[in-house]
């Protein structure tokens, strides 16, 4: 049995707004193992990007608080350290990438200072000793030339080649686990493929583990060893990415993976897409029951009522359905 | 084919790139540069292409919304590129566009009734207030939104409603052709097929004709006819949708398929991986635009412009060695 990780019980992370509480995770568990990764589905608004941020108390509070729930890192909870010891877990354990790279790098200095400025975190390094990890961390990630570009600023590099960059940063800490909120979903598929692979690579190398936070399917598909479905702040599905792909057990899940056009699938060329009607409820008042069920085309009386509780169907796969 | 209702000839935009203290134009980005395609009525030609590739600029290029620099864009029998100012007001009765971002192509102070009934008003479509509003309503209807919706204002609604209220703005007019930019990107997966099939109800109703650029290519696939790739403002391949993905001749449109990932971890396939970057569209390579991070260049590829061939039935290239 791989030893967890991360494990995330019963969370609840909301957001005091004018209009009332935002139940952005609500009651989100799940739980990383070494080696894996995870995928996080779902889309917008689901919860997912806050989820992954509360992991890193990357939340500002107020408005957020967390509301509920447990987020042991190591066995440790990780809601009540001090702001010192989330900076350490930060700098040597755990690493974030965002989405969108230039708004994460700082623009007004060289990426082998904003790298250099990690790695003299997570060791005694002189300043020439951590430029030239610097050298090496952009090597690592194929970034060409890397002798020259380690004094280039971040306006200088294209998309892809910022998130490499944003990797390389990210992995200079030597991380166990690397949170990868849709790292990939700015790219063009070409570029999109070459920084999967990057990470797929990085992943063997390092042996760290990964939580990928993501909205398209086949990313998770190709790159996830287990995967969570997310809707409106809840875990609606949990499973090995094989079965969640093989056999959906929820309807909300059955539905994503229908409502994508396939490019492997010439019978299915010009056929309709299975749409789910409707749109994503309000989180401010969510429904009582099945925050599903007002979409969902199997809802009978009782999803309505009740919320139902994640229920294992198989090996490692849950789901939350009365079905 | 039908009838053909578009062609567009050689079409060229190069935009001025300024610099120094007198703004001169120090150089010329060729954002697109010779673009041929026709499309037949009633058909759809999908447009893909990674970001920078010139495909947004053709499509407002065509409606003159970005004025072209050389070629011609014919349209029943006319060339749109020399119609004076009333000409093309009346155009664009037949020729419609809609935008990517269903947030920023709304104004956001009107209330929808206005903004669907504006082009309404603009062309004299409408004899009375009314007449107008019932009009409006039965578009609301059109495109699935309800009649109270009317007196609604965009932020009111979600992304996908908001695209419904794009589409009922394009269909005001009855126009023959609607260029689709991106219509579905900003858009979850769900709300994402919910809008493709009604672009295809509304194309059997009305007999539309589409030009659907975006860059994903299940998308694109799922819905076109016919697909014309674009690399660095040239077209690369045009063939029937399901000649190209099952048979794609041009080595940039493989490499752009095998890098779609696929919602079935069961597939495994064979990913052609491109290496660096598109390159700058101001000094694109000589030559085969692509012959940088090509797989099967050849010396003379950097040479020689390969021109668009028919190289199967209905199946163009622009390849010195494939086909």
């Amino acid at each position: 049995m791989a030893e967890t990780l991360l494990d995330i019980r019963g969370l609840k992370t909301w957001f005091k707004t004018d209009d009332g509480m935002v139940r952005a995770v609500d009651g989100v568990s799940l739980y990383i193992d070494r080696g894996e990764t995870l995928g996080v589905v779902g889309e917008s608004g689901c919860g997912k990007t806050v989820t992954a941020r509360s992991v890193l108390k990357l939340i500002d509070m107020p408005p957020g608080r967390f509301e509920a729930g447990q987020i042991l890192w190591r066995g440790r909870d990780v809601i009540p350290l001090s702001p010192e010891e989330m900076d350490k877990i930060r700098a040597r354990e755990i690493a974030i990438i965002f989405q969108e790279p230039m708004t994460s790098l700082n623009p007004v200095y060289t990426v082998g200072d904003q790298i250099a400025e990690v790695l003299r975190q997570h060791d005694e390094l002189s300043r020439k000793q951590a430029l030239s990890g610097a050298v090496d961390m952009l090597r690592l990630v194929n970034i060409p030339n890397p002798q020259k570009r380690v004094h280039d600023y971040p306006h200088q590099f294209s998309g892809g080649m910022r998130q490499r960059v944003m990797i390389a940063m990210a992995l200079s800490c030597k991380p166990q686990l690397l949170i990868a909120d849709e790292p990939t979903t700015a790219l063009d598929v070409t570029i999109q493929a070459q920084i999967l692979e990057l990470m797929q690579e990085m992943k063997d190398k390092l042996g760290m583990s990964i939580m990928l936070i993501t909205h398209a399917m086949g990313v998770v598909a190709e790159t996830c060893q287990r995967v969570v479905v997310m809707y409106a702040g809840k875990v609606v599905e949990e499973a090995p990415v094989e079965a969640l792909f093989g056999n959906p057990r929820h309807p909300y899940t059955q539905g994503l993976i229908r409502s994508i056009p396939r490019v492997d699938r010439a019978a299915a060329r010009r056929e309709r897409l299975e749409a789910i009607p409707g749109t994503v409820p309000s989180l401010l008042h969510p429904p009582v029951g099945c925050r599903f069920a007002a979409r969902c085309k199997y809802a009978m009386d009782i999803c309505v009522r009740e919320m139902p509780p994640l229920k294992e169907v198989g090996p490692g796969h849950r789901v939350a359905c009365v079905l | 084919m039908s009838e053909t209702l578009l062609s567009v000839k050689q079409l060229k935009k190069h935009f001025a790139v300024s610099g120094g203290i007198l703004k001169r134009t120090v150089d010329r980005v060729h954002a697109v540069d010779g673009v041929s395609f026709d499309i037949g009525k009633g058909e759809t030609l999908g447009l893909v292409g990674e970001s920078g590739c010139g495909k947004s600029t053709t499509g407002r290029c065509i409606l003159r919304l970005i004025e072209p620099s050389a070629g011609e864009v014919w349209f029943q029998g006319t060339d749109v590129t020399r119609m004076g100012h009333d000409a093309l007001r009346s155009l664009r009765r037949d020729m419609q566009i809609i935008f990517q971002d269903p947030y920023a192509s709304l104004n956001p102070r009107l209330t929808v009734g206005a903004i669907v009934g504006e082009a309404l008003q603009i062309h004299g479509l409408a004899k009375s207030r009314k007449a107008m509003e019932e009009r409006v309503v039965e578009l609301l209807e059109t495109v699935g939104l309800q009649p109270d919706h009317l007196g609604r204002f965009p932020h009111e609604f979600s992304g996908g409603q908001r695209q419904r209220i794009g589409i009922a703005r394009a269909l005001a007019v009855e126009p023959k052709l609607v260029i689709c930019d991106e219509p579905v990107s900003a858009l979850d997966v769900s709300i994402q097929a919910q809008v493709i099939n009604l672009l295809e109800d509304l194309q059997e109703k009305f007999g539309l004709t589409y030009l659907f650029i975006a860059h994903d290519l299940s998308v694109v696939e799922h819905i076109s006819d016919r697909v014309a790739v674009m690399y660095l403002g040239r077209v690369v391949e045009i063939a029937p949708s399901r000649a190209l993905y099952d048979t794609p001749l041009h080595p940039y449109t493989e490499a752009l398929l095998s890098a779609v990932p696929i919602p079935d971890p069961t597939v495994k396939r064979k990913r052609i991986m491109l290496q660096g970057d598109v390159p700058n569209p101001i000094r694109p390579p000589s030559g085969c635009h692509f012959h940088t991070r090509c797989p099967i260049a050849k010396p003379d590829c950097s040479q020689r412009d390969p021109e668009l061939l028919e190289k199967r039935p209905g199946h163009w290239v622009a390849c010195h060695y494939r086909g």
